[in-house]
């Protein structure tokens, strides 16, 4: 590897990564399969954290820090979103300004079919004659959610994919703020400004005598979570290395020739937006589960702008790179709460510092670092 | 539905949607000029405005408006008040694009890279303006008593919607004169069809872009002015929805078009003028996006096809 | 292998963390304070955060033999941000009270964590209606909620302002929409129209129209300042002259100061005792201790740290013993006199609302408004 002088500052970190990275896949097999046994094993073990030197980085080490393990819960949570949009922007290359759409379409799922408190439930119960503690069981509610949010997003990609990509921003952006304020306006489905209460976990509805999912401790749910984190790493593992994968690569690079190749471009954007739209569903599900209530001013645009630079600072195209961009964007505004008011400030300095000293992001997929370096040298050429 | 309201004074309707849509569209050239050349979405454009509308203040309260001056005085706020704004969001665009994209161009980044490094840096600048000047609004002096200028097939059109709507006409006007036949027009035509062919033909291309983000930032700065004499507030986040309807006027009218921008800011205010009469003012945001997404639907590159000098394909 | 068992070493070393430190003295504890102290709200909530940080001082200073702290948490004002915090306060036991929610979203979100914890809350500025119908027994509130406020302001605008014609607006958010609801329910035929704003909203034109149109003598607004200052701004400019009726939502020195001149004969109703008739030297010290008056939700702010700092000076230890003693509490307060129904809201009688006008940009306090 030669360096581009380009590559500048932080090229001790970025060799560093490299280093790592090439020592490992140097590793034989069956090591390296410990090595990620013990992580994940250590992923599982991360909200008991108490080693004497490692306890500074629970954020409830300072003073008004926040609960570790329901931090840990947010950062699996993003990390579950920075996964689904990672096949969106990362795999297929369409940039999605509206994510937070989908994640609010799962989440208000849960609310409205599973919650007693929610209009529909409510409606239902009159109709047939059901009993007031009736609502639809949470294990129902996760393929409506999933099936919701993909029907949506296929909704949306439809017309919308045929476009260009900077088109595509502004529309799905746009898309993002429909949904926000649809459920906000509609009083008579959605619960309106007022949100919905007691949305139901694995073990029903919000109680006290939940012992596992309970109200008070975290843990279980960050359990929960990571899981589904892993499940979800596995099959977008498969899903990336099959021809469907490839496809996606193909159609990124260059549409047209993919096109010429027999690829359908179009119809493999559309899988792409479907899949990221379920998985964006997904962890709505699971937000709204563990909250137990939801308002709309939560799924603003704000927060869609949010889980895309996740991605990018991560590095877009790459799981572990996306994974470690979430974690950051949700664990360090937590950590540095001293900062209260300035927390933001040096969180939008932080993010225009890492994408000008490393703008293929910090964990960048071998093959979109590649790209990137291609695109540097022909700047060289051309200039 | 309320179409008494709306067809009942239809023509009240059009002229606030104008007013509001001329402030859009000033805002939206900045985005469209600097896509046309760069094929960038600047998102940092909005906080470019918002400083524009603080400097308004600053340059006010230094001269020490307060409502009660004369017509001469208030003539030199307004003067006074238009330098401060369009100074103040000119150099902005010129920093952001300085620090910030001129690296990220040297690298030939991919637009996704720029788009998270816009999106940081309006962070800051809102935040900085956010702790600096409190969350709330900040209220402005009224510069101008609204009054009817004139009444036209019974529909009033105020001095202040007759000065904002006109001024954009105007500077809109200016900026197409000014690429199109002027020799630094030329050259950003020149650098928006080929950036590479421009350079061989001796074009500064650093010096176009700048140009640009000058140019996008002082049309901001001018909007910022008729913005704080119609509106009369501020706040340190009152680019972020300002900016995105530009941005979707921009794109509604063929991004990288200077016309469309027009068009699209114009017809945006109005579309939300009107669903804001015949619904609730809640619902506006939501026409505005339908409008957009059905626009994109029969004409995927805008109402009037991008371009910056000619048609892309 | 050095991994795992390093892994085992870390186990091994597990530290026992800081959830341990119960307080031994005899007199005292430690008050958890959340709400949305930074960001876009935070206006609205600092000035209660600043109440009851001297409310804990005052007492402090008075008794050296019974120390209280208070540790704030900051939720921005999103649910989503309060719901850890409420898992981190309800987990580590020397917390023995909360001051909370700031806002009704966070409250709802939060209320069912703290009372599986049995942490009584209290409550400053949390109004929406439904908040006391949820069935948990450890939310109460110092503040009266938005159904009685709207109550009040019909009343106030038959008897007082002899409104003819009245322009409901509301900002779509629970607090906005729950009092103009009211409202319109208890004026029935003389509200002439209605129009739903949004947050950050800047261009009130179609609002405006719909004004003159209805040929509205009163516009009722229910919402903050940061959409009603320009939203009253553009109306006077264009010529509206009904006369303005917000809540204590805009009871706060940024609205006159954003509206400007403009803002001029609005009044603005709020459960809360000008300074002069509460007694006490609460307004002075406020004043004295942060440069500014106490805005919107100083003093209730102060209420509620003082009817926990009372409990702990009287012994109260436990959580439940705490939530006891609020339930209980039967006394004056700076805010209003202080007495809880079995909902948890303030006795409804005890509630007492003024009417403000603002003249020269300050608020003035103008007369009570009896409930009928």
């Amino acid at each position: 590897m030669t360096e581009t002088p380009n590559e500048g500052r932080l090229s001790g970190v970025s060799n560093f990564f490299a280093g790592v990275g090439n020592r490992w896949r140097g590793l034989p097999k069956w090591q390296r399969g410990i090595g990620f046994l013990a992580f994940v094993a250590f992923l599982y073990y991360l909200p008991l954290l108490g080693v004497p030197g490692l306890t500074w980085l629970r954020t409830d080490s300072i003073e008004g820090g926040n609960n570790w393990a329901g931090v840990l819960f947010t950062c699996a949570v993003y990390v579950l979103i920075a996964l689904g949009l990672n096949v969106v922007i990362g795999l297929a290359g369409l940039l999605d300004l509206g994510y937070v759409g989908f994640f609010a379409i799962g989440a208000y799922a849960v609310a409205i079919f599973g919650s007693t408190q929610s209009p529909v439930v409510k409606s239902l119960q009159d109709k047939f004659d059901l009993a007031p503690e009736w609502a639809i069981t949470w294990a129902i509610c996760i393929p409506i959610a999933i099936a919701l949010a993909m029907i949506s997003g296929v909704i949306l990609g439809w017309p919308t994919l045929r476009l260009r990509g900077d088109y595509l921003a502004i529309v799905t952006l746009g898309f993002g703020e429909i949904i926000r304020i649809v459920i906000r306006n509609s009083t008579n489905w959605s619960g309106g400004p007022a949100g919905i209460a007691s949305i139901p976990g694995p073990q029903g509805a919000p109680s006290a005598d939940n012992h596992i999912f309970g109200l008070i401790d975290a843990k279980p749910w960050y359990w929960l979570a990571l899981s589904i984190v892993l499940l979800v790493v596995f099959l977008v593992r498969r899903l990336e290395n099959s021809r469907v994968g490839r496809s996606w690569l193909a159609v990124r690079e260059d549409e047209d020739a993919a096109a010429v190749m027999g690829v359908n471009p179009f119809k493999f954007k559309m899988w792409a937006f479907a899949i990221g739209a379920a998985l964006g569903g997904l962890s709505g599900f699971l937000f709204a589960s563990r909250q137990g209530f939801i308002e709309p001013n939560q799924f603003n645009a704000n927060l869609s702008i949010l889980f895309v630079a996740m991605v990018v600072v991560g590095g877009s195209g790459n799981m572990a790179g996306a994974a470690l961009g979430a974690v950051l964007l949700a664990y360090l505004p937590e950590r540095f709460r001293d900062f209260s008011e300035y927390r933001f400030l040096v969180f939008g300095l932080a993010l225009v510092l890492v994408m000008l000293l490393r703008p293929q992001g910090l964990l960048p997929s071998k093959r979109r670092a590649r790209e990137l370096k291609d695109r540097q040298e022909e700047v060289a050429v051309g200039a | 539905m309320n179409f008494d309201e709306l067809f009942g004074h239809l023509g009240q309707h059009t002229v606030d949607g104008l007013a509001k849509g001329s402030i859009y569209a000033l805002v939206a050239l900045g985005y469209t000029l600097v896509y046309g050349v760069l094929k960038l979405i600047n998102f940092a454009h909005s906080e470019v405005f918002m400083i524009g509308t603080f400097a308004v203040l600053g340059v006010w309260n230094l001269l020490g408006a307060d409502g009660t001056q004369g017509v001469a005085m208030t003539l030199l706020l307004l003067a006074a008040g238009l330098l401060g704004g369009a100074l103040a969001s000119g150099a902005t665009a010129v920093a952001v694009e300085r620090v910030a994209y001129r690296r990220l161009r040297q690298l030939n980044a991919p637009p996704l890279i720029f788009l998270i490094t816009a999106i940081g840096i309006s962070m800051v600048l809102s935040e900085t303006f956010g702790i600096w000047q409190g969350r709330l609004v900040v209220g402005m002096p009224t510069l101008i008593k609204q009054k009817v200028a004139f009444t036209i097939f019974g529909t009033e059109v105020t001095n202040t919607q007759l000065i904002t709507i006109v001024a954009a006409l105007v500077m809109m006007f200016a900026l197409d004169q000014f690429i199109n036949r002027t020799r630094y027009g030329r050259g950003v035509r020149a650098v928006a069809q080929n950036p590479d062919a421009a350079a061989l033909m001796g074009v500064n291309k650093d010096r176009v872009i700048m140009l640009i983000f000058l140019l996008g930032g002082l049309l901001a700065g001018a909007a910022a002015l008729l913005y704080s004499v119609r509106y009369g507030n501020t706040r340190f986040n009152v680019g972020f929805l300002l900016g995105l309807k530009a941005f979707t006027a921009a794109v509604l009218g063929g991004i990288g078009n200077l016309r469309g921008a027009l068009l699209g800011g114009l017809l945006l205010g109005v579309v939300e003028v009107y669903a804001a009469t015949l619904t609730q003012s809640n619902w506006e945001d939501v026409a505005a996006f339908v409008v957009l997404v059905v626009v994109l639907l029969f004409r995927p590159t805008g109402l009037l096809g991008e371009s910056l000098g000619r048609a892309r394909a | 292998m050095g991994l795992s068992a390093a892994l085992l070493g870390m186990a091994a070393c597990q530290d026992a963390g800081s959830d341990d430190t119960t307080d031994s003295a005899a007199c005292g504890g430690k008050i958890a304070i959340f709400g949305a102290f930074t960001g876009p709200n935070a206006g609205l909530v600092i000035p209660s955060l600043n109440g009851a940080k001297l409310a804990v001082k005052q007492f402090n200073a008075a008794n050296p033999d019974c120390k209280v702290t208070m540790q704030d948490f900051d939720t921005q004002g999103n649910a989503d941000q309060a719901t850890p915090i409420a898992n981190q306060v309800a987990q580590d036991q020397s917390f023995t009270s909360v001051i909370g929610g700031h806002f009704s979203g966070e409250s709802k979100a939060t209320m069912a964590t703290y009372d599986a914890a049995g942490l009584v809350m209290v409550s400053p500025s949390a109004t929406a209606a439904e908040l006391t119908t949820l069935g948990h027994k450890n939310f109460f509130r110092v503040v009266g909620n938005d159904d009685t406020q709207g109550e009040a302001a019909v009343t106030y605008i038959k008897n007082v302002l002899k409104g003819q014609k009245v322009f409901v607006i509301d900002d779509g958010q629970t607090y906005g929409v729950g009092i103009i609801d009211k409202v319109k329910a208890g004026l029935g035929a003389t509200v002439a129209g209605s129009d739903k704003v949004q947050t950050d909203q800047q261009n009130f034109d179609a609002t405006i129209s719909k004004i003159k149109s209805a040929k509205a003598d009163v516009i009722a607004y229910g919402g903050y300042t940061n959409e009603a200052a320009p939203l009253l701004k553009q109306a006077r400019a264009a010529g509206v002259t009904a006369k303005f009726l917000g809540f204590d939502g805009l009871y706060d020195p940024g609205f006159p100061k954003g509206a400007g001149a403009a803002a001029d004969g609005a009044v603005v109703t709020c459960p809360c005792l000008p300074a002069a008739e509460a007694g006490g030297t609460f307004s002075a010290d406020f004043t004295k201790e942060y440069g500014e008056a106490p805005g919107s939700y100083g003093a209730e702010g102060y209420d509620g740290a003082t009817i926990l700092l009372e409990g702990y000076k009287a012994g109260k230890k436990t959580r439940a013993e705490l939530q006891e003693w609020v339930r209980a509490y039967d006394k004056q307060g700076v805010s209003k006199y202080l007495k809880f129904a079995e909902n948890g809201d303030v006795d409804k009688s005890k509630v007492v609302i003024w009417s403000y006008d603002i003249t020269g940009g300050a608020f003035k306090p103008q007369q009570e408004i009896k409930l009928s």
